[in-house]
């Protein structure tokens, strides 16, 4: 029985790479997890390994063929049947005259599916994915995977036992995933540690669970494609922290409120007085959102996560304080709901409390803005021409230009001072 | 008995209704089945099997004829036409016999009568009345499996008046062979008939308003069978629309417009067959605020409605009208219900579709033109049964193999058959396409010989240049 190997995807777009180096020569014995060969891209290498058993029959491709296409037969195996007697004479004889360039028979894209008909029966796998045994795959999954540059092992089937089907891949690919976009994630190189440079044992490899992932693709999609600019002004807030703690002191419950929940209650109604940056770009229009729902973005273990906090500009201190507690909980938790982390039209961040006085934080799309809140300081501010102290935050509003031009980012900032300096006039 | 409450309350006992009720008995829940008429519905009593038992005869009848061919001699083989009709009578009612076996035997309920539904919680009530089975039940859930029936054009005449002009119902228990038949419609219920009547020896016409016969197989498979039932002596019309049909003392007056042009044909008996409706009727879905979509109930994968506790499947809620898809359905949405892990919505791609005409018609997923459509570029193989011992054996040289594969995963996106004995070819790849097997797995697959299902093989082996018998 003769099993070809093929040329693998290092990334959902190669296709076409390098063979640089082959570790058997025909006659070999090998058998599943031994490194054959190993390929390379403008921006990677990597080792291949053999899936099947067997005597190495012959190597169709020369060590150094460049632009060696996907899924090209790179070499064949005698199977388990394969007589080591037989085998290497035939593959020797061969191999020579086969001196392959790459337009080698073999290698062409056009003739490839009549001249190698089981391609999926030994697709090898690139050496990162070594980790156990394969899990249980489709044909046409395993296919599809291969092709895509798809790693199995980190999905989960739905099929029957657990079993990975074509939808599982599909839905997994990140170039399926990217395509109604307009193809930006073609733009982004597939993003590998170089095994020459980054040797693997120095370093341990993280899977990516289903949030990071998420949140990676989401972000660079916002940073790529929204055109963003940062405002930043600095706010005087010991009228806010003496409303605070009267708050608080006063509060018959124990409950209390923080700052930034305040600082969520003044975005949402700076949101309301400036209806014009309450707003999402789409392709149909500029979509004016109604109520101001307030991301707040939270770092769980792994990521991040924004909850919402639904129509704060209608809610009191003490409920978005209560709401934000639940919210930042079940979000530690992941436990979430989709509805309680979808639909803002707005973010804020803080990192005010790791002592981080500015930041622009990434657009969280669709929204139009993300406010980015810094550490609230006793700083020197002049004031009728005296030097005085005083407890300032910087604020940095980050804005998507569709939609928000600057003078409208700015308005909205001169709202948000308004409620955050004159805390009371959150009451109006 | 009235006040009984269960888990589950199917209305309707066809192939999806009575296969609902066992699996969701298999999963320990407590189910009823509301029937109006007989146990098994339109499938065993007056569908599938029934016919199946007269296409049965007439292929029979076929090879007789053909004795000589076979080196064998028959002197004045005659078709009863009473016996073969009791024959089918005689089938139908065992097999619905059978379900009430099943259904006793799974301890679900029968309860005979016309059951409508009222707003209720946590699902709607269900109303009998009209039978031994009169009174109000509550379930937690309530699926909807009330079939269809034959679409009808009044405006046209195109209405069964039970004597001249039939639909399936009438044309499955004829009292005389008629000389001439005009048959509406050429989907698998008219051309099914269609045989059935030619091979018997009537003079068969059949008049269809798109541009081929089977109009939902795909082209290669309707241009064969054109040709195939042209050879036979029937009239095939395509592109043609009946505009009126009169009926005057034993005879039917047809009109048809084709290429706007208007001829007219006389016929002692006229069949519909231009499709059906879903029966949504007397059910109180509108009250409910049921969604319904050109006499459909529209669902989701799962069967849901959209009204809490209220399901539908099978032919009430669209095509494929076939009785293994309602079967399926069934089972989809009764393990959903039951909450049994990793139950994957109803996809109609995977359903088969079987014609029992002769030549036999079968197929599954796209046509070649559909995965154009889709932007695939394909592989397409073709193997004829001529080149199959095992079909020259049986003197069945006639027919096709063609499969469909995406030429750039190797994806099995359609198969489609026509010839002896191909309906039950089919599951191969069915089975093919339910587990994913590429081109390489078919290609590795070890066929025995001599079957027909060899031909299966090299339309694969086809596709890829590589056949090995052509």
């Amino acid at each position: 029985m003769t099993i070809p190997i093929t040329m693998p995807a290092l990334s959902p777009t190669m296709e076409e790479g390098k063979l640089s180096k082959w570790f058997v020569k025909p006659g070999d014995k090998v058998k599943p997890g031994d490194v054959i060969a190993e390929i390379e891209t403008d921006k990677a290498s990597m080792e291949v390994e053999a899936v099947d058993e067997g005597v190495v029959a012959r190597l169709l491709v020369e060590a150094g063929a460049e632009g060696v296409k996907v899924n090209a037969v790179i070499a064949e195996l005698d199977g388990e049947g394969g007589a080591d007697a037989t085998a290497p004479p035939r593959g020797k004889a061969e191999a020579t005259p086969q001196k392959s360039t790459p337009k080698a028979p073999s290698a062409s894209p056009s003739r490839e599916p009549a001249s190698s008909p089981s391609v999926a029966a030994a697709a090898p796998r690139p050496v990162p994915q070594q980790a156990g045994r394969r899990p249980r795959s489709s044909p046409l999954a395993r296919r599809i995977a291969a092709q895509k540059g798809v790693d199995l092992s980190a999905l989960s089937g739905s099929g029957p036992g657990g079993r990975i089907i074509r939808r599982d891949v599909e839905r997994a690919s990140p170039a399926t995933r990217a395509q109604p976009s307009g193809g930006v994630a073609s733009l982004i190189e597939p993003a590998v540690l170089d095994d020459r440079v980054y040797d693997p044992a120095s370093y341990d490899l993280v899977p990516l669970d289903n949030v990071r992932k998420v949140t990676a693709r989401r972000l660079t999609q916002s940073f790529m494609q929204v055109p963003h600019f940062p405002l930043t002004i600095d706010l005087e807030i010991d009228r806010l922290l003496a409303a605070r703690k009267a708050m608080n002191d006063a509060a018959t419950d124990g409950s209390k409120v923080s700052v930034n929940d305040m600082l969520i209650k003044a975005a949402a109604l700076a949101l309301m007085a400036c209806p014009d940056a309450n707003a999402s770009f789409t392709d149909k229009g500029i979509a004016r959102h109604k109520a101001a729902h307030v991301s707040v973005a939270v770092a769980i273990e792994g990521g991040l996560i924004t909850p919402v906090i639904r129509d704060a500009h209608s809610k009191g201190l003490s409920q978005i304080a209560a709401e934000m507690k639940d919210l930042a909980a079940r979000a530690r938790d992941r436990k979430l709901k989709p509805q309680e982390y979808m639909g803002g039209t707005f973010s804020i961040s803080n990192l005010g409390m790791f002592g981080i006085r500015a930041f622009a934080s990434i657009l969280n799309p669709p929204e139009g803005m993300i406010l980015s809140v810094g550490e609230g300081s006793p700083r020197a501010v002049v004031r009728n021409g005296e030097v005085k102290v005083a407890t300032v935050m910087t604020v940095t509003l980050t804005c998507d230009h569709r939609v928000v031009d600057g003078a409208t980012g700015a308005r909205w900032l001169q709202e948000f001072r308004r409620f955050v300096e004159t805390p009371e006039t959150m009451l109006l | 008995m009235a006040e009984k409450t269960f888990d589950l309350i199917i209305i309707g006992s066809g192939p999806g209704g009575y296969v609902a009720a066992i699996r969701a008995a298999q999963l320990g829940m407590k189910v009823a089945i509301v029937e109006r008429e007989a146990l098994g519905g339109v499938c065993l009593n007056w569908g599938c099997i029934p016919t199946k038992a007269l296409l049965r005869s007439s292929e029979v009848f076929h090879l007789i004829r053909h004795a000589k061919d076979y080196g064998l001699s028959v002197d004045n083989p005659k078709a009863l036409l009473d016996k073969i009709v009791a024959r089918s009578r005689a089938v139908a009612k065992q097999l619905s016999t059978g379900v009430a076996f099943l259904m006793k035997k799974n301890k679900i309920d029968v309860i005979e009568g016309v059951a409508s539904l009222e707003k209720g919680v946590p699902a709607p009530k269900v109303v009998v009345k009209g039978g031994k089975g009169e009174g109000v039940y509550q379930a937690k859930h309530v699926l909807l499996a009330t079939g269809a029936r034959a679409r009808t054009a009044p405006a046209a005449g195109l209405e069964p008046d039970g004597k001249l002009v039939w639909t399936y119902r009438e044309a499955m228990v004829p009292d005389a062979l008629p000389k001439r038949i005009v048959i509406v419609g050429s989907g698998a219920i008219g051309i099914e008939f269609a045989s059935f009547y030619q091979t018997l020896g009537a003079a068969v016409t059949v008049v269809e308003t798109l541009d081929r016969v089977l109009p939902v197989e795909d082209e290669d498979i309707s241009a064969f069978m054109h040709k195939s039932l042209t050879k036979q002596g029937m009239t095939l019309l395509t592109g043609a629309k009946v505009t009126s049909l009169k009926t005057r003392g034993q005879t039917a007056t047809v009109e048809v417009e084709a290429g706007g042009e208007t001829s007219k044909l006389e016929a002692d008996r006229v069949i519909l067959a231009m499709g059906i409706v879903g029966n949504v009727e007397g059910l109180g879905l509108e009250a409910l605020g049921v969604k319904i979509e050109k006499t459909h109930v529209v669902v989701d994968g799962y069967g849901r409605t959209g009204v809490t506790g209220l399901y539908a499947i099978g032919d009430i809620t669209g095509p494929p009208w076939l009785a293994h898809k309602a079967s399926h359905e069934g089972v989809v949405c009764v393990e959903a219900i039951a909450g049994v892990k990793g139950v994957h919505a109803f996809d109609p791609w995977n359903v088969p579709g079987c014609t029992y005409s002769w030549p036999q018609v079968a197929s599954v997923g796209l046509t070649e033109a559909a995965a154009k459509a889709k932007g695939r570029k394909l592989k397409v193989g073709r193997f004829p049964f001529i080149g199959n011992g095992k079909a020259i054996a049986l003197g069945e040289p006639e027919g096709m193999v063609k499969t469909i594969f995406d030429a750039e995963t190797g994806e099995l996106l359609g198969a489609h058959m026509v010839g002896a004995e191909v309906t039950e070819l089919i599951q191969g790849y069915a089975i093919a396409r339910q587990g994913e097997l590429t081109e390489a797995e078919l290609m590795a697959t070890v066929f025995p010989h001599p079957t027909l299902s060899e031909m299966m093989h090299e339309s694969v082996l086809a596709a890829y240049g590589r056949a090995l018998h052509m």
